[in-house]
């Protein structure tokens, strides 16, 4: 219920503002009708800074690590004015050491290979590499690498005829860096990338954004011309550049859904669902999730799935049927029959299924086309280093009427 | 809050840390001290430590002072006497070479808020304002305010206050913005630090080198200055531009609030100043943080009362994403309403009717009633997706449907068969009183066009014992009359059981009496019942054709950026007297309702001078009356009027024969007119019977209203002759004069060569009228009243002015046309 709640709320003359991050509440007060933009803003980058320091953001973190994060407050804010929130400043001032909560996991164990075989040649960075504190890499244990993530999410509404109705784009590039005589980078974009929509677009594979706005540290002499960002990155983590996309996928949005549904002579409601990848067929989608909405009165589900790695239930609270799909290969399609039995269905059950709604990650993918061609460190780093060029592609909110 | 068994663990603290073996172990050390403040955080009360943890505050480990320092600031104010044995450590720290720990010992002395240190802390606070490092100027700039702040009475050190002006010049950035906000502190009673040009242009300059937060203050603290020049004003605003378009949304509605305050004098620099933060506006609304979409999306709700075409084409943009939670999601929807226009109508209905059916109800709700704001400009699709909604036999679906349908039939009186049609079972889907006393309310206002409607009420009557709802009761009371007076036949049985049960076993005073006082209205003879009873069916105030009008930007700009937009329940879109029907129910007689609206006119106008309602009343007076019915609807008044200008526009050609129409152009002379609020020109109106339909914004030239009513005439014969007139009230402006002119065009030419009085045209508010059936009499007394009324309305008139008027009638005024 509080995660539904509303980020302000007062009593008197007090007002508690709060955000959720990492499944806590940050929550400030304040008495004089201070600026919401400023306080929320300061709230995320908080729990940024935490998660920088803590290596993750977690309860467990926050409990093990509450003599570091008194300390940060104790520099971030003082008499309720923010001093500074620049992980370099706060570098100088911070002296505790985190403490890594590492929670066992088995995901962790697929990492390691049969008989102790070389995983670190493998190309995929392990997921949790990039949580752990920016202060380790001060100790000569910790490696110095850096992540550069094309991060997008998308939200998409397809109609029941599969006309796209909208789509829209949101990304960003971030960077990691636990490398601390890095002085500059340089990270090339695709050279064809193209901002706004009046500019003529040649035959090419063009990428284009809408809207593109950049961090303050970044340098962008060398972007007119060659489309290269430059820029002295700070410990941590930074959003180097974010970038809006509406209406204009160079491709086809990737899943379509052919939807049967009628009612059975015996009252039961019958769904036969198609569902199509049009990804290119090298790459896949994971932990894809179908939602489908059913009428009120749905008491149980049967259902026919075409692989034994999926599944479906039906989730009376949330009154819809998940359908889950752990990988998806691109270019392929699934199909799902669905019998939904109800004790009392009413007189327009059709009505009430949908709209389904989609949850992915496209992993190794941008659907702008954004590509970063290289990323360049100076001065040249002395021994190993690692730089991780990382994609991925979520959902936001992925709606498909039926 | 102790929890239980704290007094062992403070005993084991307390062991562990006055152990010597421990206190010669640092690392040791440090954890004990460690293990205090974990206790402390987790709520134990660990003030038993205070003399443990003051010894510990020795060392020349920074990570342990800081340890110690969270502690000591906690507990300090329940110790005072055992804190003063902290300040010689501190003091000694303050002339530590290390500045890290210089600034620590400053910031810790000032925060134990103990008004006995005082004294010791002046000292070390004013050689931190010289210190060498920035990082210690920091905190002793801030101290000084945290000291006033503890002393708020004690006198203001001149010579402190001087060298923190002098300190605006320090070449650290953080050091300036600090000194801002410690002079904002001590200054408060002498309305905050000077904002002079040269602190200005200063402040302006070194905006680039400041963070995000820093160029906030800057920019929140700019807005007491006052540009002495026009050139001035724009230098600065051009400076401000790119922060305008800042990335980082603080900044960007930092910036857009300093545009507002400096310049509310140029309308037309801040909608470019609200043009230029779309974009950055639009991508707030698309950040990854929801906290940071929402607050984005309420701003937005404010952008559009003043340009309500400011996101026409981006409405995409404010589709709901499936997982967004139901605060943000109500939100858009109250956006996307605003958005509406021809070429999207069918797009949002589509997106707005899936939302219908969301698992949540709140939002299902605000969907549908999203939906019937909507129908308010385009009834017939909304309708449709309405009465189909009821077809799913939902509860809270059907309720919000019910409820939707007759706040969009008192606004929308033609929706009302549709509406009536679709009735016709809700009853039975219908559980909660909300749905229920809106079924009943339109069930009063539409029952003869309701076949079943006697039999629902009946069903109603049926079940009073067991009703809960004192407002189903009364609601429930007014239906079963309004019912009987129209319907008497069908409803008396059951109208006269109602009664009985509620003046003989209802224990609630409030039914009771509304019972009581039906019962004895009956008595008064169904024609004072039907006068008490036969009340509004639709909202008087329609302002259909211009729609909502747009808000001069002053009249949200102070509450920009602030928390009063992120309010529950949003911001109010409308006047409450638009809102729904339920508020007027009860208001039925049309006599009060005018009387109301008198009390009002005197209010607004008890400024200016006593007489204003002796005119009122002398104009009322005269053998002329004017009424308001039958009403005019709006689309019907809009047919009325472009046929009119139709006509007008071929009269050189044929006349037209037949036709019982007469036109009528009239300038009057009231300066301040289109300054008076809508609200009281409207209720002045309403005071002598003239309905106004719809207005142009308030302070927005050319400024116009439309405006109709009934003239009847006694004649001598006897039989009254009655006469539609519809009339516009139009002022072009000082500036816009020669504009408007050509901008009206053809109907202004053939008065332009007209001779007006020696004050110029400036001043006057053309009238034009049209009448039908034609009655000159008639339509010259409905000029002199609303002559009066206008006259009355603008303060400044005097009553010389009041017959200065030049009437000119229409060359073919004798001839109708």
């Amino acid at each position: 219920m509080q995660h539904l709640c509303f980020p302000r709320q007062s009593r008197g003359d007090l007002h508690f503002v709060h955000v959720r991050q990492g499944g806590l509440y940050w929550v400030a007060t304040t008495t004089a009708d201070s600026s919401p933009f400023t306080v929320i803003e300061f709230l995320n980058r908080l729990a940024a800074l935490v998660k920088d320091y803590c290596g993750s953001l977690s309860e467990k973190s926050v409990q093990v690590n509450f003599a570091l994060i008194y300390e940060l407050l104790d520099e971030v804010v003082d008499y309720g004015y923010i001093q500074t929130t620049s992980s370099d400043v706060l570098k100088n001032f911070i002296q505790t050491e985190a403490v890594c909560s590492k929670p066992f996991s088995l995901f962790d164990l697929t990492n390691v290979g049969l008989f102790g075989a070389e995983t670190q040649q493998s190309k995929v960075a392990p997921s949790s590499a990039a949580t752990r504190p920016v202060q380790s890499s001060r100790e000569q244990g910790g490696k110095s690498e850096i992540f550069v993530d094309v991060i997008e999410r998308m939200s998409v509404v397809i109609g029941s005829d599969g006309v796209v109705m909208k789509t829209d784009v949101e990304g960003e590039i971030r960077v990691k860096c636990f490398m601390p005589s890095c002085s500059e980078m340089r990270i090339g974009l695709n050279e064809e990338f193209s901002i706004g929509k009046s500019q003529l677009r040649g035959y090419g594979a063009s990428v284009r954004v809408d809207e593109c706005s950049f961090h303050e540290a970044v340098r962008l002499d060398e972007f007119n011309s060659s489309r290269i960002l430059r820029l002295c990155p700070s410990q941590g983590e930074q959003t180097v550049m974010q970038y809006q996309l509406s209406d204009e996928l160079p491709s086809a949005p990737p899943f379509r859904l052919h939807p049967t549904i009628e009612r059975d002579s015996g009252g039961r409601l019958l769904m036969y669902l198609k569902l199509r990848c049009d990804l290119p067929p090298k790459s896949a989608a994971i932990n894809v999730c179908v939602t489908v909405p059913v009428p009120r009165g749905s008491v149980s589900v049967s259902q026919e799935l075409s692989s034994p790695d999926q599944s479906a239930e039906l989730k009376l609270q949330s009154r819809a049927i998940e359908w889950n799909i752990p990988r998806f290969a691109g270019g392929t399609q699934l199909s799902a029959l669905f019998k939904l039995d109800a004790s009392a269905l009413g007189p327009a059950p059709l009505l009430e299924v949908g709209p389904v709604v989609l949850a992915f990650e496209l992993p190794q993918l941008a659907v702008t086309g954004l590509q970063i061609r290289f990323l360049r460190l100076s001065p040249v780093q002395p021994g190993p280093s690692q730089r991780w060029i990382r994609y991925v592609t979520h959902s936001d909110s992925y709606v498909i009427r039926v | 809050m102790p929890y239980l068994g704290s007094e062992d663990t403070v005993r084991e603290l307390r062991r562990a840390l006055s152990n010597p073996n421990i206190q010669s172990d640092p690392l040791r050390y440090r954890n004990a001290i460690l293990k205090v403040i974990r206790a402390m955080s987790q709520g134990l009360d660990v003030a038993g430590l205070f003399s443990e943890m003051v010894k510990a505050c020795a060392t020349v480990d920074i990570v342990q002072k800081k340890l110690v320092y969270v502690f000591l600031c906690s507990y300090a104010t329940l110790n005072p006497e055992l804190s003063l044995l902290v300040i010689n450590t501190l003091r000694k720290d303050c002339q530590d070479p290390n500045p890290m720990v210089r600034s620590l010992a400053l910031r810790n002395m000032v925060n134990l808020r103990l008004p006995s240190v005082v004294e010791y802390v002046e000292q070390p606070l004013t050689a931190g304002l010289r210190d060498r490092a920035a990082c210690v100027r920091r905190v002793a700039v801030l101290g000084w305010a945290k000291l006033h702040n503890l002393q708020p009475h004690s006198e203001i050190d001149g010579a402190v206050v001087n060298e923190l002006y002098g300190l605006l010049r320090d070449p650290d950035p953080v050091v300036m913005v600090n000194c801002l906000r410690a002079l904002e502190e001590i200054l408060k009673e002498e309305g905050g630090v000077a904002i002079n040009k040269p602190i200005t242009h200063h402040l302006l300059n070194r905006l680039e080198e400041l963070d995000v937060w820093g160029q906030c203050e800057v920019l929140r603290v700019l807005q007491r200055y006052r540009p002495q020049s026009e050139n001035e004003l724009f230098d600065i605003l051009s400076l401000l531009d790119t922060s305008l378009v800042s990335p980082h949304p603080p900044v960007m509605a930092a910036t857009l609030n300093l545009f507002l305050v400096l310049c509310p004098d140029l309308p037309a620099v801040s909608f470019a100043a609200l043009e230029r933060v779309r974009g950055p506006l639009l991508a707030a609304c698309g950040s990854v943080s929801r906290e940071t979409r929402f607050t984005a999306l309420c701003h937005i709700q404010l952008l559009l009362r003043s340009l309500p075409g400011l996101m026409g084409a981006h409405y995409k943009r404010f589709f709901c994403g499936y997982a967004e939670p139901a605060y943000i999601k109500q939100r858009k929807m109250q956006v996307l309403v605003e958005l509406v226009n021809d070429d999207n109508v069918a797009m949002l209905l589509d997106e707005l009717k899936g939302y219908c059916t969301d698992v949540n109800t709140d939002t299902a709700q605000a969907a549908i009633s999203a939906i019937g704001r909507i129908g308010r400009s385009y009834s017939d699709e909304c309708l449709e997706i309405l009465t189909g909604l009821l077809g799913l036999k939902q509860e809270h679906i059907t309720s919000a449907v019910v409820q939707t349908m007759r706040d969009l039939v008192w606004v929308c009186p033609q929706c009302s068969d549709t509406v009536c049609s679709a009735l016709e079972g809700c009853e039975e889907t219908l559980q909660d009183s909300q749905g229920r006393q809106a079924l009943l309310w339109l069930l009063a206002v539409y029952g003869e066009r309701v076949s079943s409607a006697p039999y629902t009420l009946e069903g109603f009557i049926d079940g009073v014992r067991r009703e809960a709802s004192l407002g189903v009761k009364m609601e429930l009371l007014t239906t079963a009359m309004r019912l009987f007076l129209c319907r008497p036949a069908e409803t008396q049985d059951m109208l006269g059981r109602l009664l009985h049960y509620c003046i003989e076993e209802e224990t609630d005073m409030c039914v009771r009496d509304q019972a009581l006082l039906y019962y004895r209205l009956l008595h008064c003879g169904m024609e004072e019942t039907h006068k008490v009873l036969g009340g509004r069916r639709s909202e008087p105030s329609l302002g259909v054709l211009i729609g909502r009008p747009a808000e001069p930007i002053s009249q949200w700009a102070y509450s920009f950026n602030t928390l009063e937009p992120l309010k529950q329940g949003g911001v109010e879109t409308e006047p409450t007297s638009r809102e729904s029907p339920q508020h007027v129910t009860f208001d039925l007689n049309n006599d009060l309702s005018d009387a109301l609206n008198c009390c009002q006119i005197e209010e607004v106008h008890s400024g200016s001078d006593g007489s204003s309602a002796e005119v009122l009343a002398s104009s009322v007076a005269a053998p002329l009356s004017l009424s308001l019915s039958p009403a005019l609807s709006p689309e019907e008044f809009e047919r009325l009027w472009t046929q009119r200008l139709e006509l007008h526009a071929e009269k050189g050609a044929d006349e037209l024969e037949g036709q019982d129409y007469v036109c009528l152009e009239e300038r009057i002379r009231c300066p301040a007119i289109p300054h008076c609020s809508p609200q009281s020109l409207q209720a002045a109106m309403q005071l002598v019977n003239i309905q106004t339909l719809a207005f142009t914004p308030h302070l927005v030239t050319p400024w116009r209203v439309y405006l109709y009513t009934h003239t009847q005439l006694a004649h001598c014969g006897g039989a009254a002759r009655r006469a539609l007139i519809v009339g516009e009230l139009l002022y072009v402006g000082e500036g816009g004069q020669s504009a408007g002119a050509v901008e009206k065009g053809e109907a202004d030419e053939d008065v332009a060569g007209h001779v007006v009085g020696s004050h110029g045209r400036e001043e006057e508010v053309k009238v034009t009228l049209k009448q039908r059936p034609r009655d000159e009499k008639a339509l010259k007394g409905f000029l002199s009243i609303l002559t009066a009324v206008l006259h009355t309305l603008s303060p400044e008139s005097s009553s010389i002015h009041t017959q200065e008027h030049c009437t000119r009638l229409h060359s073919h005024k004798l001839n109708p046309l």
